[in-house]
């Protein structure tokens, strides 16, 4: 009896179209949005993120559309991520339907950004993605760093401070990367999730490296995530959400079913 | 044609409210506005609401709907969401103190330092996600929802009605917090029906019924 750990399906998008080839049976158009989406909420998804990845800037007018498209037809919660850098920018995704944003880039590039949002807009649309990857120095302990431009590009900035600092700027939510387990099917980095997840007041959500059901309820159990994201165990219909689910809950997890 | 008016008061989209509206209620004119008029003569008035206590009393104040407000809340199917219920309490923690509407009594309090009382783990605020809500007593606008059903809550304050018989539903959250309220006309819930799935539909399928 209580609060449900959250399963949220991630999609790609490039000018409008979902990629990364999701394969559902009986699907008439793998690459159309709408459609997955409401074939994700069928299943039981508790929540839809879509990351835009359209690489030029002329063509992010097309996920405002995807956006209005699926927030007239799906009725569970949407974030957007991916070139969200301005006020004018998460405003025009709330407008279109989005209950929450995702800032990557632009936070790191000037983390007041944050603030401003968060307070224009209200905490629970904010949430701050953060790419976080391990980092050894001989003779210190284990530790985590920010990077960016798809894990290539250290900041120098800890990962703990800045979850830190990005909730008492007023996020709502941190989306949490391992851009070490990401595409690789060998789970979370479950001491990083814990890490964060035990810094911050805030929810957070684990993502990348999910290769297995028993991977998203070890993100609950023994990362403390308050819930996970995954793409490529559901676009190929490996397993659904709702199976996702049931293990979950044999494995002790509240889910909603 | 019956009217349902969403008042836009600048705080939040309303968009995804009027969608779920229009889905469920597809003979029924849904409109979204600022107008006192238009809100005074619709059939239905829904009250949404995102963002700071202090905003929304302010924005309520300056496109001149506190009285439209109090008045709908006392006159026609009315329904509260999320920020809504709360502003239509007595007074708000949030921002340092906020006096509210004061339609019904009651008070809005932060969540502070939770814990569950079971494992002793804390508890993040916000409370967000997917909770059940427990029906209390019954009510037109639990029709056809299973006892415990689950919807989706955002929110760092919780309402605290100061009687008791305002409670139509509760959701345990390290506690048990009043999760819907209702009287007599006036039906209002902390969490986001048109971001509940087939539950929250139902909802908002039988306020657009409801015939108080």
């Amino acid at each position: 009896m209580g609060l449900a750990k959250r399963i949220i399906p991630c999609l790609d998008v490039d000018r409008g179209r979902v990629v990364k080839g999701v394969k559902f049976v009986e699907i008439r158009d793998a690459g159309d949005p709408v459609e997955i989406a409401r074939r994700y909420d069928q299943e039981g998804a508790d929540e839809i993120t879509f990351l835009d990845i359209t690489a030029s800037s002329d063509d992010r007018e097309t996920m405002v559309h995807v956006v209005e498209q699926v927030a007239s037809e799906v009725f569970i919660p949407l974030t957007v991520g991916g070139g969200i850098r301005t006020l004018d920018d998460v405003r025009r995704m709330l407008n279109a339907g989005a209950d929450k944003v995702s800032i990557n880039t632009a936070a790191i590039a000037r983390p007041e950004f944050v603030r401003e949002a968060a307070e224009r807009f209200g905490n629970q649309c904010i949430v701050v993605a953060i790419d976080a990857k391990a980092v050894h120095t001989e003779g210190e302990s284990l530790r985590w760093e920010i990077f960016t431009h798809g894990g290539r590009r250290p900041t120098g900035i800890d990962a703990i401070e800045w979850a830190r600092r990005m909730a008492d700027y007023g996020a709502g939510e941190i989306l949490l990367t391992s851009m070490d387990r990401d595409g690789t099917k060998r789970g979370f980095d479950l001491e990083l999730t814990r890490a964060i997840s035990e810094a911050v007041s805030i929810p957070v959500i684990a993502s990348g490296g999910v290769g297995t059901l028993d991977h998203l309820a070890d993100g609950v159990l023994l990362g403390k995530a308050d819930a996970v994201l995954a793409a490529s165990i559901f676009h190929f219909a490996e397993y659904t959400i709702e199976q996702a689910k049931r293990h979950m809950q044999a494995r002790g997890i509240e889910v909603r079913l | 044609m019956a009217s349902i008016a969403i008042i836009d008061y600048g705080m939040g989209n309303l968009r995804s409210v009027a969608k779920a509206l229009e889905q469920v209620a597809p003979q029924a004119r849904v409109f979204v506005t600022q107008n006192c008029h238009d809100i005074l003569h619709a059939d239905r008035v829904v009250f949404p609401g995102q963002g700071s206590i202090r905003d929304c009393m302010r924005e309520l104040a300056r496109w001149d709907l506190i009285e439209v407000v109090q008045d709908a809340a006392r006159s026609k199917p009315f329904l509260g969401l999320c920020l809504g219920p709360q502003a239509l309490l007595d007074f708000s923690e949030e921002n340092g103190g906020v006096e509210c509407l004061k339609v019904l009594p009651g008070r809005v309090i932060w969540f502070s330092e939770l814990h569950d009382p079971v494992s002793g783990e804390r508890l993040k605020v916000p409370h967000m996600g997917w909770n059940q809500v427990h029906q209390v007593r019954s009510h037109p606008l639990w029709a056809g929802i299973a006892q415990d059903s689950r919807f989706y809550f955002v929110h760092s304050y919780y309402l605290q009605p100061a009687d008791e018989a305002l409670v139509a539903g509760c959701t345990r959250y390290g506690f048990d917090f009043a999760s819907a309220i209702a009287r007599d006309n006036l039906f209002a819930v902390q969490f986001h029906p048109e971001k509940s799935a087939q539950a929250g539909l139902r909802l908002l399928a039988n306020f657009a019924a409801w015939r108080p």
